[in-house]
């Protein structure tokens, strides 16, 4: 499986992570598939709007419930990827739900904040996505059904250049997908 | 002593050079209070021998001026000035007409078509004062689309007669192009002349690319790319643009690649199990011998330039410093103490100095330091400046510049390694991560 990366606008979804997530999903039409459009400014929360949510939030299996009532992403202090007990709070539950759910596998995303230059900051993405892979492993989610990956400091979410954006960007995401590496 | 000053010091001790000094050596900067006064200089439109060449000529003459006024080193004597006319390149000169004018330096030229349809391109270099010529005539032949590259190896002629250094301006830099918001930020690898001109893509911006790094002699660039969802270096033939991933273990990362002085191998960054070091792989047979085994960051290596030392960043005490070790690791020393975080290191072309981003008190500067850490000197500060690659002679340093806040730009910079004459290179789209290419032959 090949997944191609297009770092395009699909639909207001901003993120490459989400295009890649979206081209997956098309390849494998797979129902519990989901575009969350988590920073689509509509913040549309209901289904069936462009390129709609394919599973309900209100439905503990789908992928929209992992991501907003789970919480899929933790964040981190600067420099650090040592999880705090909020985030081992969230990861918790994210390793409950992904020993319920089988079907999904997970790419965890690390991100840095733009302090710091690309080469270290690709390298403490990669710690930071490390660190959940070992918590979610931790806890029971086998190993072949998680990949990491570190975007450093290529993919904020928030744009501005003070603390309040920085401490949003500093963070790893388990990103959902369908069938990756089986 | 002079050489461990400032940059512009060393090449102005060679101004004395005994080949000047002997010419009663009017050619010569001054440096008053520690400003460098630029040497003026007059460069007439080349000569056109037969109509074909009257453009090139005018277009030649402006480019060398482009390339010596903008190291800040030289001023034009602009053409409404002059009060010499050089109608024949063999003519003599009338020194007298060029010394009122204050013109130090003289630069004349004649271009024509061969019979092939090549361009030729004739120069000579005068001291006014000393009333003759410096070194030889010389001659240039290529295709007429190729003027841009003949007018900068005149003035490289020009650049390195009157320094006693090498010169820079007939060379490339490859640079990510960037274009849309920075949530979304499109990048792919670009090409250009050193001066912007002749921009070309050798990637589209399907995937993230990043920090391409030129092959000792410009004919590969090494690079990072998400192609497959994953960071993974690719080397491409700039050339035929025809690229490949090279090989890293499933599983892990890899980045920030840099080719050994021989071409042949690499050294780059492999992050596995969350941990990254550094390693070297041999191009042609893909394998890798791992450098470091820190669990600490270890990244951004850079050989030294003949190969038998590596710099690089590794935050084992804590926070990111500067280390250089053997080619074929082992322990490693670290070279930068001053407060702050240190990184991207860069070993100068001529080995005597270490580039490199610092980071302090909310600031990034591109600095220069000595081989044992000595003798650090910010060069730029601003929000954030970061990833300095050398021009070929060791004198220049190019750098990305992002300007701050939710609009935020990249761009590229110059700066001497003296501090002085930072501007901006035009590059018509955002762009960062530049590396330079060694001169053209």
């Amino acid at each position: 499986m090949v997944l191609k990366a297009k770092g395009m606008t699909t639909n207001g979804a901003k993120m490459t992570y989400l295009s890649k997530t979206l081209i997956l999903c098309a390849g494998l039409a797979l129902a519990a598939c989901t575009n969350p459009n988590r920073f689509d400014d509509g913040g549309g929360a209901g289904l069936g709007g462009a390129g709609g949510l394919a599973g309900s939030a209100q439905d503990p299996t789908s992928a929209a419930y992992f991501q907003q009532a789970i919480g899929d992403r933790v964040l981190f202090a600067v420099d650090q990827s040592t999880l705090s007990s909020e985030a081992q709070a969230t990861l918790e539950g994210q390793a409950q739900w992904l020993m319920t759910n089988r079907d999904f596998t997970a790419v965890i995303e690390g991100h840095a904040d733009e302090q710091g230059t690309r080469e270290y900051n690709l390298a403490l993405g990669a710690r930071r996505a490390n660190a959940v892979q070992e918590y979610l492993i931790s806890r029971g989610v086998s190993g072949n059904r998680l990949r990491v990956v570190s975007y450093g400091k290529e993919r904020p979410i928030e744009i501005c250049s003070d603390e309040s954006c920085y401490q949003k960007n500093r963070r790893a995401v388990t990103v959902l997908a369908a069938g990756l590496g089986s | 002593m002079m050489r461990t000053i400032l940059s512009l010091l060393a090449a102005l001790m060679l101004w004395a050079m005994p080949a000047l000094a002997q010419s009663s050596g009017p050619l010569r900067i001054e440096i008053t209070e520690g400003v460098i006064e630029p040497m003026p200089y007059a460069v007439p439109d080349f000569v056109a021998d037969g109509a074909a060449g009257a453009e090139f000529g005018r277009n030649i003459a402006r480019v060398i001026a482009s390339d010596l006024s903008g190291t800040g080193l030289f001023r034009e004597i602009p053409a409404q000035a002059h009060i010499g006319r050089i109608t024949s390149f063999d003519s003599p000169v009338q020194f007298a007409d060029w010394r009122a004018v204050n013109a130090q330096a003289l630069i004349t030229g004649a271009v024509s078509i061969d019979g092939s349809g090549r361009l030729v391109v004739r120069f000579r270099i005068y001291d006014v004062f000393a009333g003759q010529e410096l070194g030889s005539g010389l001659q240039f032949v290529g295709t007429q689309d190729g003027w841009r590259r003949m007018a900068h190896k005149v003035a490289d002629q020009v650049y390195s007669r009157i320094t006693g250094e090498g010169g820079y301006f007939d060379s490339r830099v490859v640079f990510v192009a960037e274009s849309g918001p920075k949530d979304q930020r499109a990048k792919r690898l670009a090409l250009m002349d050193y001066d912007g001109a002749n921009l070309s893509y050798l990637t589209d911006s399907s995937s993230i690319v990043l920090a391409p790094r030129f092959s000792p002699t410009g004919d590969r660039v090494i690079y990072t790319s998400y192609e497959t969802g994953f960071p993974q270096i690719y080397v491409l033939d700039v050339a035929s643009v025809g690229r490949r991933a090279l090989p890293t273990p499933e599983g892990t990362m890899s980045f920030a690649p840099r080719f050994a002085p021989d071409g042949r191998s690499l050294v780059y960054s492999l992050t596995q199990g969350g941990n990254t070091d550094i390693y070297r792989m041999d191009i042609a047979s893909g394998t890798s011998t791992r450098l470091t085994t820190a669990p600490s960051i270890e990244t951004a290596p850079s050989f030294s330039p003949d190969g038998s030392q590596i710099v690089f960043e590794s935050d084992r005490s804590g926070t990111p410093q500067l280390y250089i070790m053997s080619a074929g690791g082992g322990d490693a020393r670290r070279i930068s103490a001053g407060q702050g975080r240190y990184g991207t290191p860069v070993w100068s072309p001529r080995g005597d100095l270490i580039a490199f981003t610092k980071q302090s008190k909310g600031r990034f500067h591109i600095g220069v330091m000595r081989l044992d850490g000595s003798e650090e000197r910010l060069l730029t500060a601003s929000f954030l400046d970061e990833g300095p690659t050398w021009a070929p002679n060791g004198r220049v340093i190019m750098f990305t510049r992002e300007t701050q806040g939710a609009g935020g730009q990249a761009g590229l910079y110059s700066v001497d390694i003296s501090g002085r004459n930072l501007k901006q290179v035009p590059t018509g789209t955002g762009a960062s991560d530049p590396s330079w290419s060694p001169l053209q032959n």
